[in-house]
Order: C-alpha cells, then sequence, then structure tokens
C-alpha cells in the first residue's frame, strides 16, 4: 500500500516537474525565436517537412471524415424531413470542431513524432552539444524554426481539413443523394458564423499548433540520448499532444459557447 | 593558453576529479590519457564551459570559464573548435555544408569566399572530393576528418579532440593523427586530445597527462613516458594486465556470492 502510494507520489511530482519544465522551455523558445523570423528560410524549409508533408494525411482524412458526416447528417437529418440541412451540419461540425482537432491530433502522430524523433536523434548523436560548441543556440538555430513551423502549419491544415471535408459532405450530398446544390451551399453560407464559427476554429487549431509544436520539440530536446530514449519520448509525444488537444478543446470549446449566448 | 588549476568536479555524489590541475602551453598538442571513465572527457567539457567546476579555476587564454556568462561564454567558444568522438557530422547536411555552417553562422562573407574556404579546409584533410556527400556515405575515418574539417573552419585558437582514434583503422588512424598534428602546426593553434590510444599519441604530441581515479598520476613528453617505471604508466603503455588499475571492478567475495563459503555450505 505505502508503495504504490509513494509510486503515485513520485508519479505525480514527476510530472508537476515536466510541466515546469515545459513552461521554461517554452519561455525559452519564445526568447530564442528572433532568428526564426530574421532568417525565415529556416522556418520555410521546416514549414516543408512538417506542414507540407503532413498534406496529403490531413486532405485525404478530411475528405473521408466529410464524406463520413454527410452520410450518418443525411440518415438523422431525414427522418425530421431536414435533409436539405445536411451542408450545414457538416460544415458547424468541421470547422468549429473535427476541423481544428483531428487535424491537430493528425499532424501531432505525423509531423509531432517526427520533430521529437529528430531533435531526440540529434542529442543522442551529439549534434546538439556539436552545434552549442560552436557558438550556436540549439534552441534558437534547431527547436524554434520547428515550433514556429508548427504554428504556422497548423491553422492551414485545419483550414484545408474543412475545406476538403465539405468538399467531400457536397460528393455524397449533391451527387450521391441528390440534394440540390444551391439549397446545400446557400444553406451553409446561411448558418456559417464567420466570427463565431471559423474564426474560433482558426484561434483553436492556433492553440493546438502551439501546444502540439512545443510538446513535440521540448520531448525531443528531453529525450534521453540513446536508442530506447528517443522512443520512447516519441510515444509520450503523440499521447501527451492527444491528451493535450482534447483538454484544450474542451476549455476552448466552453469559453466560446459562452460567448455565442 | 589552458590551464586547470585544483579542480574538483562530481556528477551528483560520484567525484570525477579531484583536484585536477594541468597546463596546456600555447602551439603544443597536449594529450591527456586514461582508462575509460576516468573523467577525460569531463575535463575537455570543463574547458569548453559545458560543465562547470565545483571547485578551482578553469582558465582559457586568460579567462576563468566558469565565471563568463552566456555570450561571454558563446564568444570564447568561437575562438575554439572541438572533435566530437563520433564527429557529430549534421546528418540532414552535406559535407560541403557542415563545414560551411559556423562560416555561415558567425560570419557575412559571400557565398563564393565561404566556397573557397570550405574546399581548402576539405583538402587540408584529403577530402575535397566528398564535398557533395552526406555523412552517411562516409567511412567513420572519412567522417571523423570531415569533422576535423568543421572544427578548424574559423580557424580557431584552441582545438580539442574528444577521442579522436576510436574505432579507426590503422590507416585512417595514421591519417587523423598526422592531420591533427599538420593542422595545429599551420594554424599555430593549441590542441587538446583526450584518448587512451598510446601508440599514436606518443607519435604526435608534445606533452602527454595521465588521469586515473580522478587525479593526474604522472606526465611528460613522450621519451619521459616510454621510459617511465610510474606503476600506472607502465601498466597503461605497455598494456598490462594487472597493476593499480585492478581488472576486477570492486565485488564481495566470490565464493559467498557463489554460495559456496563455509558458512553457507554448513547452512546447506
Amino acid at each position: 500500500m505505502i508503495k504504490a502510494l509513494r509510486s503515485l507520489g513520485s508519479r505525480g511530482i514527476d510530472t508537476i516537474w515536466r510541466g515546469g519544465a515545459m513552461a521554461r522551455f517554452f519561455w525559452m523558445v519564445l526568447m530564442s525565436s528572433g532568428i526564426s523570423f530574421r532568417r525565415f528560410r529556416l522556418t520555410i524549409r521546416e514549414i516543408y517537412f512538417a506542414g507540407v508533408m503532413s498534406l496529403v494525411i490531413i486532405m485525404v482524412s478530411g475528405l473521408f471524415v466529410g464524406m463520413v458526416l454527410g452520410l450518418q447528417g443525411f440518415e438523422t437529418l431525414q427522418k425530421y424531413g431536414a435533409q436539405e440541412t445536411m451542408g450545414v451540419l457538416v460544415a458547424l461540425s468541421l470547422v468549429r470542431e473535427l476541423g481544428p482537432v483531428v487535424s491537430a491530433l493528425l499532424f501531432a502522430s505525423r509531423a509531432g513524432s517526427a520533430i521529437t524523433a529528430e531533435i531526440g536523434l540529434m542529442k543522442a548523436t551529439e549534434q546538439l552539444k556539436a552545434m552549442d560548441m560552436m557558438a550556436i543556440d540549439p534552441i534558437a538555430r534547431v527547436v524554434a524554426p520547428r515550433f514556429w513551423a508548427g504554428v504556422i502549419s497548423m491553422p492551414l491544415l485545419a483550414a484545408l481539413f474543412s475545406a476538403m471535408g465539405i468538399f467531400g459532405g457536397y460528393i455524397v450530398g449533391v451527387a450521391l443523394i441528390d440534394i440540390d446544390p444551391g439549397v446545400f451551399w446557400s444553406n451553409m453560407q446561411a448558418a456559417v458564423d464567420f466570427r463565431y464559427d471559423v474564426l474560433n476554429g482558426f484561434v483553436k487549431s492556433f492553440v493546438f499548433g502551439v501546444a502540439v509544436s512545443i510538446i513535440a520539440t521540448f520531448e525531443g530536446f528531453d529525450a534521453d540520448p540513446t536508442a530506447e530514449g528517443v522512443s520512447r519520448a516519441t510515444t509520450r509525444t503523440v499521447v501527451t499532444a492527444a491528451l493535450t488537444v482534447l483538454l484544450l478543446d474542451l476549455i476552448l470549446t466552453a469559453f466560446m459557447l459562452r460567448g455565442i449566448h | 593558453m589552458v590551464e586547470i588549476d585544483n579542480v574538483d568536479f562530481a556528477y551528483g555524489k560520484r567525484a570525477i576529479l579531484k583536484g585536477i590541475s594541468l597546463n596546456v602551453p600555447k602551439g603544443k598538442v597536449v594529450a591527456i590519457m586514461g582508462g575509460s571513465g576516468c573523467g577525460k572527457t569531463t575535463l575537455l567539457r570543463l574547458i569548453g564551459g559545458q560543465l562547470i567546476a565545483s571547485k578551482g579555476r578553469v582558465l582559457v587564454g586568460g579567462q576563468d570559464v566558469g565565471t563568463l556568462d552566456a555570450e561571454a561564454m558563446y564568444a570564447m567558444r568561437r575562438k575554439m573548435g572541438m572533435l566530437f568522438q563520433f564527429g557529430a557530422l549534421f546528418t540532414d547536411m552535406s559535407v560541403f555544408d557542415n563545414v560551411a555552417f559556423q562560416l555561415r553562422e558567425h560570419t557575412d562573407l559571400p557565398e563564393e569566399m565561404i566556397r573557397d574556404l570550405v574546399l581548402m579546409k576539405l583538402d587540408a584533410v584529403g577530402l575535397r572530393g566528398t564535398a557533395k556527400l552526406f555523412p552517411a556515405e562516409l567511412s567513420g575515418g572519412m567522417a571523423r576528418r570531415v569533422a576535423l574539417a568543421r572544427a578548424v573552419a574559423l580557424d580557431p585558437m584552441l582545438i580539442m579532440y574528444d577521442e579522436p582514434f576510436a574505432g579507426l583503422d590503422p590507416i585512417s588512424l595514421a591519417v587523423v593523427g598526422q592531420t591533427i598534428r599538420r593542422l595545429n602546426d599551420a594554424l599555430g593553434a593549441t590542441s587538446i586530445l583526450v584518448t587512451h590510444d598510446v601508440v599514436e599519441s606518443l607519435q604526435i604530441v608534445d606533452y602527454l597527462y595521465f588521469v586515473s581515479g580522478g587525479k593526474i598520476v604522472g606526465h611528460g613528453t613522450p621519451d619521459e613516458i616510454r621510459n617511465s617505471e610510474e606503476p600506472f604508466i607502465r601498466q597503461f603503455v605497455r598494456a598490462e594486465l594487472d597493476g593499480p588499475t585492478p581488472f576486477h571492478y570492486p565485488a564481495g567475495d566470490y565464493a559467498n556470492e557463489l554460495g559456496l563459503s563455509p558458512a553457507a555450505l554448513r547452512a546447506k
């Protein structure tokens, strides 16, 4: 019993310690971000690896999620004779929730894990130490461009996810189920509000971008410099980022819904 | 150039260095030798400012490394070059970009000039032809030489080598050894080698220090070391199995651990 309590306490302290270390790391990244904007090509290069290389998984997933939403929505809405509003259901679901959340989860698995593994391996092979000995700050040169690449890519990927999802809903609704395209688009236009839906979705994806990017870079930078350590850090990135995104989504949604009423 | 004065260092409660003092004069190639885990690399990290001594002073070019702030530390490191044990080349960059890295980061030189400088450094280590290759395409010895070219890219006043001969075949080992000596003399730099390769070190260095148990246990010129009767140096240079460095790591009674002690046998 005592042993279990001690283990629980130790885990609790460790979690708090890691949270504090991550907050301190976040501050250091922000303070070292000048180079990421002064030499923007460094960030552009990382946007290519984190953002552009995630395009396929984001766009294909968005298309399928939108099509599934369309099918499920149609089945329920037609019971109430409201199948014409299927476009509204698809668009609101995607722009408010599924776009930012699912694309953040996919981004954490595809790009976040890659960022962690890359930084972790650079640490294991002493590349970060070598850089530090060359009087070049690895946080400014390696971490900050990757962090900002994630922050910039995330809202764009979420927007693309939503756009592809809406297109998927359109294929199902208009091409397969035969809803009138004019009705499909005009209902959607009337129901989706730029300030409360699109902008709030953008804010969410920006916050998720910050969270996923800082978790991915921190886990890589903090990884034990061994093959096993890098592997564990990569797993931690995906798990921690997924849980953080879902928790942040709950908090942000609560605040944003209160704003509506 | 480098003066280490009565330095202590510990990782937590584990003491690594105890009251170490040594001196590396300008223009010389000095080797710090000792068995694995004796604190040689820790000494290099203290000189480079990656670790700070818990007692004593580490002076580089007259500056006390332990008292420098981050900016002054980076200013000092710009005058240093370091070769890591396995090269630590940036794997996402070509050989050319690895050597050009510091020039691009620390200077405003035009790209044509950087190109010429990089090719000159690579030529000095005999690897101009590898400029377009990536680190994964190089052998261990070649990677070490590219890392050497990168370490001297800014013509440093102090070059540090962490186990430069580890894992090299005899030809690569001799090439790396001679390149270290040649570069030091050509650049008018000072070099510190941390190694346990006695044969190669005795051929290229001006002076040697031996570290054991966290202390300097002997030092001298290559000739003095070859003829030394100091027990640790004798054991190390002649690769004797037993001596001041025992073959066995400290452990409990062998018979007892196997359950063969008289008491254990009686109990059975």
